[in-house]
């Protein structure tokens, strides 16, 4: 083993700097179960939240900041923080368990084929884009 | 950017198809938000069967995913998926369709044989689906009798016209497939 074969520092650096290993970013937690959090499932931090929400880690005070105003999917908080979709669900089952976040879910797949839903979205169809 | 806040419902349909079939210029043309992009892993076993165990390996790949949303009215959101149609992505459509009210099938008139493979996936998973035929530049209008025969449709699949950049054309290739869900309840 001679010193020419040790990486350099700075090379180890760049390469190693930006990267937090995923289970770091949900502090070891699992997914939750796959009907929990979906993609459509609405979530907005809770009223009186913001506190509390400065120990929380980097990512999950992202998400926080990100609904705190309002309702968004679960899929627009990974689109806009970027972070995997299954990184935002174990976050976000994270933060419910702390009480922070208020869940809405989505329709369940026993009540998609109602008559009264369909002819809501048709209706909203065709206001919306004059047809 | 964010939901109103009386909005408690919200439902998906897919927009499928083969890769560039156009399924996120079609979200694009008609999503109220710039359409956005899901990340996540999933998991597929790789063709390498040179190991002596015997098993195939399991490597995790990273899918992205565009989709766009639409509110309909004071508490209905709309969310459109755009669904990648290969058969390596099946354990993201079981999430996909979990719940979706329905798909809309892209297909590209000029490849066709493409399209076999999702149609197999959105009627393995069980959801009703109309076909829209998108207009590629230069290319004509195929007459839509000639794509159903093609793609063995049954005969009360809608077939229409869909020139995803049109946000008219889209939307109401998604009129259709709503009226189409409808119309089997009936």
């Amino acid at each position: 083993m001679t010193d020419e074969q040790e990486p350099e520092p700075e090379a180890e650096l760049e390469l190693t700097a930006p990267l937090v290993p995923l289970f770091v970013v949900t502090g070891g937690r699992g997914l939750p179960p796959s009907h929990e959090y979906e993609r459509t499932t609405l979530v907005s931090a809770k009223q009186d939240a913001a506190a509390e929400a400065r120990t929380l880690s980097p990512e999950a005070r992202e998400v926080m900041n990100l609904v705190a105003d309002g309702f968004l999917s679960v899929a627009e908080v990974a689109g806009h923080t970027r972070l995997p979709l299954g990184v935002v669900r174990i976050l976000l089952a994270e933060l419910a368990d702390g009480d922070l976040v208020l869940a809405r879910k989505p329709v369940p797949p026993a009540e998609q084929a109602d008559k009264e839903l369909l002819s809501a979205v048709l209706d909203g169809l065709k206001t919306r884009f004059g047809a | 950017m964010y939901l109103d806040p009386n909005v408690t419902t919200a439902v998906k349909i897919l927009v499928v198809g083969h890769f560039g079939v156009g399924k996120t210029t079609c979200i694009g043309s008609i999503s109220e938000i710039e359409p956005l992009r899901t990340e996540e892993e999933i998991t597929e076993a790789s063709v390498n069967y040179d190991d002596l165990s015997g098993t195939p390996d399991k490597t995790t790949t990273t899918v992205a995913m565009d989709f766009g949303r639409l509110t309909l009215s004071d508490q209905v959101v709309l969310y459109l998926f755009g669904t990648p149609g290969q058969e390596r992505f099946k354990e993201m459509w079981e999430d996909l369709s979990r719940g979706a009210l329905g798909a809309l099938v892209l297909v590209d008139p000029e490849r066709l044989d493409e399209s076999f493979a999702v149609l197999d996936l959105v009627e393995r998973f069980g959801l009703t689906y109309t076909v829209g035929v998108n207009r590629f530049q230069g290319t004509n209008i195929y007459p839509l009798e000639e794509v159903r025969e093609a793609l063995a449709l049954s005969d009360d699949t809608p077939v229409v016209p869909c020139d995803v950049r049109d946000e008219k054309a889209a939307a109401q290739a998604l009129i259709t497939l709503v009226n189409h869900l409808l119309s089997l309840l009936s």
